[in-house]
């Protein structure tokens, strides 16, 4: 039954819909009809199931960390290697899919926004791939912290343009793709990175991105001959998350447990821990758990990891929590650089800091939880990471 | 006779055969307590309706220009409420029209009854909310109406004949005709789009009709007067407004510039 949301609006329970100025309705609406369509079309489904398997090196595995787990003591660990696609993070699956799409539309020309640079790096490769436009918004700060990705994204052929409005961080560089999609919207297609935004968008990402749960439910069966007890992934917009959780909604022995942003502490501005500082609200065309202020304003957030670093949560997830199917904790800056070390160090993986997140919490419950099997996604790898890992882990640079 | 302030002005302009100017100023920039004196130049200049800018940290359908005012207004504290005060205090001078101009979301935080209630009494006249569409504003439509206020929604050169149909079964008051698809800000030239939209809402409405959006000349305020009932400017009256924020002679070249559009409707009648 919670599987078959969003209703024809695009709501979860009362969250998401489609908060949008007008000029952007009948496009959504025409997106939506495409959507449909094509996710009914074989012939489309066999070209992005074929391009998952052979450009972008789907399955990905599903890895028993056994150094890891026999270290903590407890639960065995598994992780879904996401961080082993192309361009290093789950972010491929769904750009490949909205690509295949825009392309369907006959749009000549691509926009996307991103924070870690993970999606705007995704979205420039599907472009190049097909021959498509591209133009990537990405907050000045986020560029700063992100040079790496803003590199390869010129590299790959895109425009990278920096946002210097607000906090100059993902929020900013969603509004600036919006006023581009409103002002271009007859020839571009606005390829949306993560479960957020107005419906149809929280829709199509999880579709494009379910594809991870199904893998690992199927893989655990065979490993473990039974299914995980919990399951883990980090919450920016939640993209990574509802793809990894999806499979397992009806699963009701399965805990889901997604993990936001701490950032530095609970004071409002310092974190991105939406279900703990945040009220419904509407930011960027949809209607969920939102940082904002006593007048309604958007409240600027913080975390060391850029992709976690948003006011809204995805609506799906909103729902998810008030239905108490999922249960939504946050890990701190501190946390997630200690967890990315010990994984590091013990099996030979340096994830992405906001995958970090999913592991912090994960190795956090691990100790206590003797006999029992959890499920972590590791959504993306840490190679852009780089930069920001020396300047935390000056320790370590300095050996 | 209608019965809001908006009502009865175009009621009024069509029994005499005038148009109306629709004046935007985003409250608070530079300071709210300058507000109130920049909608009365611009009302002595010849506005006929103020639309009061409500600035949201996260303006999506607006430009440079109404993004940069909104910035200044929010540093200068001009919140929901700080802007219900300074409706209260230009309509204790004044019986213009006042429209709130705004996004959801500092609405929903200040709870749509209790801004129905606060508005009708500052003296607001109806509300304007950009992110809000028809699917998802009947709470919202409902508050506003209880209290007596207008609920003005956007149509848009994209909208297709079903939506055109909700924009104006939702919209009191009158609509308000997005002249382009984009975002606020200044053009040289009008859309050749909004033809085309001014036909197919007639055909659906008899409820006045404005053009916004790009608009900031006399010669478009011109052009528009002769197709619709009312035209709004907003980013050259923000733009002045930055451009002259320190400047003694703001009040005075803010109602001259009204005077200069209003004057575009003038143009019409004698070049037709």
């Amino acid at each position: 039954m919670m599987a078959s949301l969003p209703d024809a609006g695009g709501h979860f329970g009362p969250y998401g819909g489609r908060y949008v100025p007008e000029v952007l309705m009948s496009p959504l609406e025409e997106l939506e009809a495409a959507f449909l369509e094509a996710r009914r079309d074989p012939s489309f489904q066999a070209e992005l199931s074929d391009l998952l398997r052979q450009y972008a090196g789907r399955p990905t595995p599903l890895y028993y960390a056994r150094r890891l787990s026999e270290s903590l003591g407890g639960a065995r660990l598994y992780f879904k290697r996401e961080d082993l696609l192309h361009t290093g993070a789950h972010k491929i699956n769904n750009s490949l899919g909205q690509g295949l799409l825009a392309r369907r539309m006959g749009k000549k020309r691509i926009i996307a926004e991103t924070g870690a640079g993970q999606h705007g790096v995704a979205t420039a490769t599907v472009a190049a791939l097909l021959g498509i436009r591209c133009v990537v918004y990405m907050g000045e700060e986020d560029m700063r912290r992100q040079r790496l990705n803003v590199f390869r994204m010129r590299l790959l052929g895109a425009r990278v343009v920096a946002v210097k409005t607000g906090s100059r961080t993902l929020k900013d560089a969603i509004s600036e793709a919006m006023r581009d999609w409103v002002t271009n919207v007859a020839d571009t297609y606005y390829l949306l990175g993560s479960a957020l935004g107005a419906h149809p968008y929280p829709l199509i990402v999880r579709e494009f991105q379910k594809v991870i749960g199904e893998e690992a439910r199927g893989q655990m069966l065979e490993a473990e001959k039974r299914l995980p007890d919990a399951v883990f992934a980090c919450v920016g917009g939640g993209s990574n998350a509802i793809g990894i959780f999806h499979a397992f909604i009806p699963d009701e022995t399965v805990r889901l447990v997604g993990i936001e942003a701490g950032g530095r502490g609970g004071t409002l501005g310092e974190h991105a821990a939406r279900f703990q500082g945040g009220s419904p609200g509407v930011l960027q065309g949809a209607y969920s758990y939102l940082l904002q202020d006593g007048d309604g304003q958007i409240a600027l957030t913080h975390s060391v990891s850029a992709g976690l670093d948003y006011a809204l949560v995805g609506p799906e997830h909103a729902w998810l929590h008030d239905q108490k199917r999922a249960e939504y904790v946050s890990a701190g800056d501190r946390e997630a650089l200690e967890a990315a070390c010990l994984l590091s160090r013990t099996e030979g993986l340096i994830p992405a800091l906001e995958s970090a997140h999913a592991v912090a919490e994960a190795v956090r419950r691990a100790p206590a939880a003797k006999g029992q099997v959890f499920l972590v996604n590791l959504s993306g790898r840490g190679d852009k990471d780089m930069d920001i890992y020396r300047e935390n882990l000056k320790e370590i640079d300095a050996e | 006779m209608p019965s809001t302030r908006i009502g009865r002005l175009f009621e009024n302009l069509r029994q005499t055969g005038r148009k109306a100017l629709v004046a935007y100023l985003t409250a608070g920039d530079p300071s709210p307590e300058q507000t109130p004196a920049l909608v009365e130049a611009l009302e002595r200049g010849g506005a006929d309706l103020i639309e009061l800018g409500v600035p949201f940290s996260d303006p999506i359908a607006d430009g440079p220009v109404v993004q940069r005012a909104g910035y200044r207004a929010l540093a200068a504290g001009a919140t929901l409420r700080k802007v219900l005060e300074i409706a209260a205090a230009v309509r204790r001078r004044s019986e213009i029209p006042l429209l709130l101009f705004t996004y959801l979301n500092p609405v929903l935080r200040y709870g749509l009854d209790a801004l129905g209630r606060d508005a009708a009494a500052a003296g607001i006249d109806g509300c304007l909310l950009t992110d809000a569409s028809v699917e998802e504003a009947h709470a919202y439509v409902d508050a506003m109406h209880r209290h007596g206020l207008d609920t003005v929604f956007l149509a848009a050169p994209t909208s297709t004949e079903r939506r055109l149909r909700l924009v104006a079964q939702y919209s009191t008051g009158f609509v308000y005709l997005v002249s382009r698809t984009g975002v606020t800000g200044e053009r040289d030239s009008l859309s050749a789009a909004i033809g085309p939209l001014v036909e197919s809402m007639r055909r659906i409405t008899d409820l006045p009709l404005a053009v916004g959006f790009g608009v900031s000349r006399p010669e478009h305020v011109a052009e528009l007067g002769k197709r619709v009932e009312g035209v709004v400017v907003g980013s050259a009256i923000v733009s002045l407004i930055e451009r002259n924020a320190g400047n003694p002679s703001l009040e005075i070249q803010l109602e001259s510039f009204a005077r200069e559009l209003k004057h575009g409707f003038e143009l019409a009648k004698s070049a037709s």
